[in-house]
Parts: structure tokens; sequence; C-alpha cells
């Protein structure tokens, strides 16, 4: 690795560092209550090293403690990932230029955490052709850190008393809360907020998160139409 | 075994979510009005994660009481957002408000 790309690595996994404050409490709360619904510690493992899915592996053990059947979880994944979808479009300008294998490697890193982190990166005007090893760097630590945290819920989690009750899912919020206030940086994305806020708390009764796609959708409609009376108003007076 | 199954399935799913639009973005053209919305697409997303998970805490009912800590952590996490422009700052206000309010506010005032 030249020291470019070092540097590059380095400053993605050093960009991440607090977003991983946020992630330790959740994937240890994960591991913990993952063994707490039945699944074997293999099963649980292998679902932080191959799916790599916060959200969707949370959602997974509450199916699972509910006695749903694996096609079930498999489409309700797929729905809670759709999202995905979204952050995959956003990147795609960004991903144009990389091998195969790149977009083979880092399509399996696209978390919310490393996307947010890695799509300021690659918005940044430098010039800097080394912006996907910077995405590599944030996705290695977060990999890192879910699998570390999943085993330390696995065997460690599990023996402390009452631990699912201290409320430790407010991290990914908390997390959450601290990607979002960056944004808020003009009218439209107010409307884009708050629209995705409240349409995600009424549709909350929706089966399988679907409410959160269509939230979501309402949440970008409400931004663009924001953006647009904005841009014909700067017309008429400008 | 259905746990081999519900670790593949998911595996799969997610794994051709992430990558599906990199093979086909090279024959198809999107909308420049799609493109620019994309933009919008995190803080839109995150937002719907984040707004039930404050109001309606384990998949309750909407709770938008001083008894509720999440939304109490998650005001406090805005402001300090606000503030002081700065990440690390916002989660750890956050954090330690709600468990300060969670574990000694609560009890005190219930």
């Amino acid at each position: 690795m030249t020291s470019a790309n070092r540097r590059e690595f380095l400053k993605g996994a050093g960009d991440t560092i607090p977003l991983i404050l946020g992630a330790v409490p959740f994937g240890i709360i994960f591991g913990t209550l993952a063994s707490g619904a039945g699944l074997s510690f293999e099963a649980v493992m292998g679902m932080s090293i191959f799916v790599f899915a916060g959200s969707a592996q949370f959602v997974a053990i509450g199916l699972v403690s509910q006695g749903a059947g694996w096609l079930v979880i498999v489409l309700t994944t797929l729905v809670v990932n759709l999202r995905h979808l979204l952050y995959a479009a956003s990147l795609i300008p960004y991903y144009r230029k990389l091998s195969g294998r790149w977009k083979f490697l880092l399509s399996f890193g696209l978390t919310d955490e490393t996307f947010a982190v890695a799509y300021a990166r690659y918005r940044e005007k430098d010039d800097s052709e080394n912006k996907h090893i910077y995405n590599l760097g944030s996705m290695a630590l977060m990999y890192l850190n879910w699998n570390l945290c999943t085993l330390v819920g696995l065997t460690i989690g599990k023996t402390v008393p009452g631990i699912e009750k201290w409320g430790l899912d407010f991290a990914m919020p908390a997390t959450f809360i601290g990607m979002v206030i960056p944004y808020l940086v003009n009218t439209p994305m107010w409307a884009a907020v708050f629209t995705a806020g409240i349409f995600s708390v009424a549709l909350n009764f929706l089966p399988h998160k679907l409410g959160l796609m269509a939230a979501a959708l309402a949440g970008v409609t409400a931004g663009m139409i924001c953006d647009s009376l904005n841009r014909r108003q700067g017309v008429k007076h400008g | 075994m259905d746990e081999l199954y519900m670790v593949l399935g998911m595996a799969t799913v997610t794994y051709l979510i992430r990558y599906i639009m990199f093979p086909i973005s090279g024959y198809v053209r999107f909308p420049d009005l799609l493109e620019r919305s994309l933009e919008f697409v995190p803080p839109a997303v995150l937002s719907a994660i984040i707004f039930p998970s404050v109001l309606m805490p384990g998949q309750g009912a909407l709770d938008l009481s001083l008894e509720n800590p999440y939304l109490v952590g998650a005001v406090g996490a805005s402001l300090a957002g606000w503030f002081f422009k700065n990440i690390l700052t916002t989660i750890v206000t956050g954090m330690v408000l709600f468990f300060f309010y969670k574990w000694l506010v609560i009890p005190a005032i219930a």
C-alpha cells in the first residue's frame, strides 16, 4: 500500500470512530438478545459475518423469538434493507471508475454508517483517486467492530443479568441523530427530515417495517418539492 | 436446516440489494430529477429510523411525555449536535443524558 493509500484508509477508519461508539452497545445488545432468542452460536455469528446489517439482524431475532419461519425472515430482511438500494444509487457516479472487484467488495460493506461517512468523502471537492480506499477503511473498522461486539454479546453479555433493560438500544438513534444534523443546512433538508419522521411514526403499524421505506420516500419527495419551489422563486426574483 | 437457510437467505438478499445497482447502472440512465433527489436519501432514511425508535420506544405506543428517556436523550443529542457541530459530542451528550435521566431522574419523579 502506498503512503497516500494508507492515509486514506486510516482517515476512513478514523472518521468512522465516532459512529463506532454507537455501534458498540448496539452490537453487544444484538449478540445478547440473539442468544436469548434461541439461535445457535454459529447462526448468530454467521449473521454478523455474512449478512452484516445491524437493523435487519435485530428484526430477524425479533421474528425468530416470535416463531417466524426462515422464508418470512428472509423476505423481511429484503424489505428492511431496501433502503440500501437508495444508498447504492447515490454512489453510482463515484463507483463508475472502479473495477468490478472493488464494486463487489465495497457493496458488501454498504451499511448506514459507512455509507454516510464515505458519501461525504466522495462529495469532497479534491480530486483524490483514492477515495475508495477511504471507503474501505470505514467498512473494515465497522465490520471488525460489529463482529467483535456480537461475540462479546454472545459470550459476556448474556451472563450480565438484566442487560437487555439497560437501554443500550438508545445508542442507535443517538448515533443516527449525529449523522443527520450536518444535513440540516437548508429548508428542503428540514422538510425531508421532518416529513420522513412524521410518516415513519404514522406508518409504524405497517408489517415488516414497510413504513420505514414509505416514510423515507415521503421525506425525499418533500425535500424535492421544497427544493423545486425554492428554485422557482430564485428564478422569479433573481 | 432452518438456521442455515435463514442466514444464507438473509446474506443473499442483503448483498444483492447493496450490489445490484452497480452492474445495471451502465445500461440505465437515471432521469435528472431522480439524481437530484438522491441527496435527500441519507437524512430521510435515518430520520425514518430515528423518529419511531425515540417516540415509540419498545415498539409501543406514541410516548411524548417527560417519562420517555428516549425522547429526552434525543432532544439533548439534537441540541448538542446543533450547537457543537460535532458528531462525537452529539452521541456522547445524548447517551449520558439518556442514562442519567433513565436511571436517576425517572425513578425520582415516578
